[in-house]
C-alpha cells in the first residue's frame, strides 16, 4: 500500500497536527498548558493525549484490531470523558485524523492517484470512532454506577446491618413554613 | 513559606499576564456533574445560617435576600479588618502565572477558572471594584467588576470547586494562599444561605450528635462492639475498649468515618488492637461516644462554625478530666487543630502537655493545642521499639503512600508516615517525587468536596494523583494506597474504582493491627479484612469448608 509508506514517511507532521486539532478543544491557556508541560506527571491530559495518540496511528496503519485499539482508546477517552465536552465533543478527536491527512497529503495523494487507499483508511478510522463510542458509553456508565454507589460506600457494612443512622430531624420552624 | 520573594525567586518570575483576557465576560455554565447539591434548610437551622431555604444551584432563581449585595460587601470588608492575609492576598498577586497550572482542577479538567490564579481574581476584580481607586475608575481595564447575581453564582461554582489543598501556595512566590481565600469566599456565600448539602448536613449532625452522620452514642458504641467481635475471630484475643470514661490519662478522637465507614472501619480496629497492646504497658486512654467526630466540617463553612465545633471536642475532654488528646487517622481535622484550635478555643490549660505514657516522650509541638496525631505517636513507639511486629503479615500488599494534603502541606508530617509503613509492610513504592511529600496531589474531594453528585469533577481532580498511583501500580505491581486521613479513605475507593480499579486503599493503621503481635493470640491466617494471609490460602478456605459443613451440620439438626 503505497498510502501506507506516505503516512509513515509523514508520521511526525501527522501527529503533531493531529494533536493540535484536539487541543483545540480546550481553551487558549489550558491548550499552552497542555502542550508545553512535558512532564507526565505534572501534566498527565496532554502527555497521555500526545502518546496515545501515536499508538492510535501505529494501530491504524496495521488495521482495525478492536482488542489493542479499545485500551489505547480508552486512556484518551476516559478523561474527556469527565471534562466539561458533550459525547460527540469528547470523541471528536478520532474523526479529526481525517482532516488533518486530508490536508497534510493533499498534493501526493492527487499526485499519486491514491483516493481509494485513502478511502480505505478512513474507513478504518471510521471503526475507530464507533470503538470510541462504546468506550466513552462505558466511561460514563462507571460514573453513573459510582455517583449511585457513593452513599451506600461510604456507610459501612455493619452500620447498615444494624439500622442505626439518625438524620437531624425536620426542624419546627421550618416545618412550619412549608405546611 | 516565607511571605516575601527572594530575589532570585522573583527573577524567575515571567511578568507577562499568562490570563485569557475575556473570562469576565463569558458566562459561568453551572453543570450537572460537577455541581452540588444544595444545602437543606433543616439542617440550616438546625444551626441558625442565614436564608434557609430549598433551591436548587440549577435554578435560574438562587432565592437570594434583597439585600444581598449589601451584606456580601459589608461581609468582605468586615473580613479585609479582620484578615490581614486576605488584605495581602487581595493586593499583592502580581499574575506571574507560577500557581496557574499547578492546581489538580486545572490539570485534570482544563478549565481555566480552576487555575488558583483565577479563583482568586473571581473574589480580587471586586475587591479592586470596591476597594481601589484604579478599580473603581477603570473597571475591567484594572481588572475589576461590578458583583452581580452571575458573579455570586460563579463564586460559588468555583469556590465549591477547590478543596483548599494549599498546593498552588507551595508555588506562589509571595506565598499567596488560595486556599484561604476559597474559604473567605465560602464564609461570604454562606452569610446569603449558599453552600452545599455535603456540607450542611455533617455540620448539623455534628453539632446535634457530635459526628457528621448523626450516629448517636449507643450506636457508636455497638461499632466498636462489632469490631471487637471481629478482632476476636481473626486473632482469638478479646478486647476492652472504654467509652467516656472520667479520670482516664488520655482521650481519643478520630473522624467518625473510621467508626462507620469502609474502609475506614479496619483502620479503627487497628486503633483497637493498639490500645488493648499497650495496656498492660501503662496506656491509659478512653473513647469518648459524644466528642464522636475528629472531623470538621465547619472548617469548610466558616470559622466561627469551625470554632463551634472543635470546642465540642475539648469540652469533653474539659468533662472527662483527660491529660490530653490522642487523635486518629485525618487530614482536614489536623488543619484545623494546628493551625486555628489555639486562637479559636485556646488556650487548652485545663489540659497537660501531651506526654506518650510508654515511652516518656514529650510531644512540645502539641504544647498549645494538647492534641498528637496518632501516626507521631505510634512513629515514636516504633523508634523505641516497643512493638513487637510481623510485616510478613501484610505480604499480601504492595503499597504506596499518598501524603494527604493537609498533614503534609499544613503540618509537616512527613516522615512518620513513611517510618511506620516501612516498619510494618514489606513492599513499600514512592510515587514520583513531583506529586508526594510537599508537592502531593490532592485526593480531588477534600474540604466536603466528596459528595456523590459531583463524581465528574472528584474524577478530573483526582487524575493527577491516580496518574501518579497508576504509574507505581505498573511499574511495581503496586495494590494499595495507603493514606493517613479519612476523608482520603472515603474518597479514594472511587477515585481508583475509575482509573485503577486494581487498587485499593487502606489507612496506615490498618497495617499495624495486621502486623502487630499480640500476647495468646492465635496463628493469624486472615488480615483484618478477613482475607487469607499471604501463604495462608489454602489454610483459610479449609477452614471455611469446616464452618459450612457446621452450619449444615446444624441445619440438619
Ligand atoms: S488550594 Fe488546591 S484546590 Fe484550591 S486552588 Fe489551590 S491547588 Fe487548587
Ligand atoms: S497567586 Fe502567586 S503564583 Fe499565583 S499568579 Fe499570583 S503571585 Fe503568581
Amino acid at each position: 500500500m503505497k498510502l501506507e509508506k506516505l503516512l509513515l514517511q509523514n508520521r511526525t507532521i501527522i501527529l503533531k497536527r493531529w494533536l493540535d486539532s484536539i487541543l483545540e478543544s480546550y481553551s487558549s491557556d489550558t491548550k499552552r498548558f497542555l502542550k508545553k508541560q512535558s512532564d507526565q506527571f505534572a501534566n498527565p491530559v496532554g502527555q497521555t493525549i500526545s502518546k496515545e495518540i501515536g499508538n492510535l496511528f501505529q494501530e491504524l496503519l496495521e488495521g482495525v484490531d478492536p482488542a489493542r485499539l479499545s485500551p489505547i482508546l480508552d486512556r484518551i477517552v476516559r478523561i474527556r470523558a469527565v471534562q466539561d465536552f458533550s459525547p460527540s465533543q469528547a470523541i471528536f478527536f478520532v474523526f479529526q485524523l481525517k482532516g488533518v491527512i486530508r490536508k497534510e497529503l493533499n498534493k501526493e495523494i492527487r499526485e499519486n492517484r491514491l483516493s481509494d487507499e485513502l478511502a480505505e483508511f478512513e474507513s478504518r478510522i471510521d471503526d475507530m470512532a464507533l470503538i470510541a463510542f462504546d468506550v466513552y458509553m462505558r466511561c460514563r456508565e462507571k460514573i453513573y454506577e459510582i455517583s449511585a454507589n457513593q452513599a451506600k460506600n461510604q456507610v459501612s457494612r455493619l452500620l447498615q446491618r444494624a439500622g442505626l443512622i439518625s438524620e437531624v430531624p425536620e426542624w419546627e420552624p421550618h416545618q412550619k413554613e412549608t405546611t | 513559606m516565607s511571605d516575601v520573594p527572594k530575589p532570585e525567586e522573583l527573577a524567575k518570575v515571567d511578568h507577562t499576564s499568562p490570563l485569557i483576557t475575556g473570562w469576565m465576560n463569558s458566562p459561568v455554565e453551572i453543570k450537572k456533574g460537577v455541581a452540588c447539591y444544595a444545602g437543606k434548610p433543616k439542617n440550616l437551622e438546625y444551626v441558625g445560617l442565614p436564608n434557609p431555604r430549598e433551591w436548587s444551584p440549577l435554578d435560574e432563581d438562587w432565592k437570594l435576600p434583597d439585600n444581598w449585595k449589601e451584606i456580601i460587601l459589608d461581609g468582605l470588608r468586615e473580613r479585609l479588618e479582620r484578615f490581614r492575609s486576605l488584605k495581602i492576598f487581595m493586593d499583592i498577586c502580581v499574575r506571574c502565572g507560577a500557581c496557574a497550572d499547578k492546581c489538580h482542577f486545572f490539570i485534570g479538567g482544563g478549565d481555566p477558572r480552576n487555575m488558583p490564579v483565577l479563583r482568586a481574581e473571581l473574589l480580587r476584580s471586586i475587591y479592586r471594584r470596591e476597594y481601589t481607586t484604579a478599580g473603581k475608575i477603570m473597571g475591567k481595564f484594572a481588572g475589576a467588576r461590578d458583583l452581580t447575581v452571575d458573579v455570586l453564582k460563579e463564586w460559588w461554582y468555583y469556590f465549591f470547586q477547590c478543596t483548599e489543598c494549599r498546593r498552588c501556595s507551595v508555588f506562589c512566590p509571595y506565598g499567596i494562599d488560595t486556599a484561604e481565600i476559597t474559604i473567605i469566599g465560602r464564609e461570604l456565600l454562606n452569610l446569603v444561605g449558599l453552600n452545599i448539602d455535603w456540607i450542611s448536613a455533617p455540620v448539623a449532625n455534628c453539632y446535634r450528635t457530635g459526628n457528621h452522620l448523626g450516629i448517636q452514642p449507643h450506636a457508636y458504641k455497638d461499632m466498636l462492639d462489632f469490631f471487637v467481635d471481629d478482632i476476636e475471630e481473626i486473632t482469638g484475643v478479646k478486647m476492652e475498649p472504654s467509652f467516656n470514661r472520667k479520670g482516664a490519662e488520655i482521650l481519643f478522637i478520630t473522624p467518625s468515618g473510621d467508626v462507620f465507614a469502609d474502609p475506614g472501619t479496619y483502620t479503627c480496629m487497628g486503633y483497637i488492637m493498639l490500645f488493648h497492646y499497650l495496656q498492660k504497658m501503662g496506656l491509659d486512654i478512653t473513647w469518648s461516644t459524644y466528642a464522636s467526630e475528629g472531623g470538621n466540617f465547619g472548617y469548610f463553612t466558616s470559622h466561627e462554625m469551625a470554632k463551634r465545633l472543635n470546642a465540642k471536642m475539648y469540652a469533653e475532654a474539659k468533662r472527662l478530666g483527660v491529660k490530653w488528646i490522642l487523635g486518629g487517622e485525618c487530614g482536614h481535622m489536623w488543619r484545623v487543630i494546628n493551625q486555628y484550635m489555639d486562637t479559636f478555643n485556646g488556650p487548652a490549660d485545663f489540659l497537660e502537655e501531651p506526654v506518650s505514657p510508654i515511652t516518656g516522650t514529650k510531644f512540645e509541638n502539641a504544647k498549645g493545642t494538647k492534641m498528637v496525631h496518632i501516626i507521631e505517636f505510634t512513629a515514636d513507639l516504633i523508634k523505641h521499639n516497643k512493638l513487637k511486629l510481623d510485616p510478613s503479615r501484610n505480604d499480601n500488599l504492595k503499597v504506596t503512600f499518598h501524603d494527604s494534603c493537609n498533614p503534609a502541606r499544613g503540618m509537616g508530617l512527613l516522615e512518620e508516615p513513611r517510618y511506620v509503613i516501612k516498619n510494618v509492610c514489606n513492599n513499600f513504592y514512592e510515587m514520583p517525587e513531583n506529586t508526594i511529600r510537599e508537592l502531593t496531589f490532592c485526593c480531588g474531594g477534600g474540604a466536603g468536596l466528596n459528595a456523590g453528585e459531583d463524581m465528574e469533577l472528584r474524577m478530573r481532580g483526582g487524575l493527577p494523583r491516580a496518574n501518579a498511583v497508576k504509574h507505581v501500580h505498573e511499574k511495581y505491581g503496586v495494590n494499595m494506597l495507603a493514606c493517613i486521613c479519612a476523608i482520603d479513605r472515603a474518597v479514594f475507593p472511587d477515585l481508583m474504582q475509575y482509573w485503577i480499579p486494581e487498587v485499593g486503599v487502606i489507612g496506615v493503621h490498618e497495617m499495624i493491627g495486621n502486623a502487630l503481635i499480640l500476647e495468646g493470640e492465635k496463628e493469624r491466617t486472615t488480615d483484618l479484612r478477613s482475607e487469607p494471609l499471604h501463604g495462608m490460602e489454602e489454610v483459610e478456605e479449609a477452614e471455611e469448608v469446616k464452618k459450612e459443613e457446621k452450619v449444615e451440620e446444624n441445619k440438619d439438626v
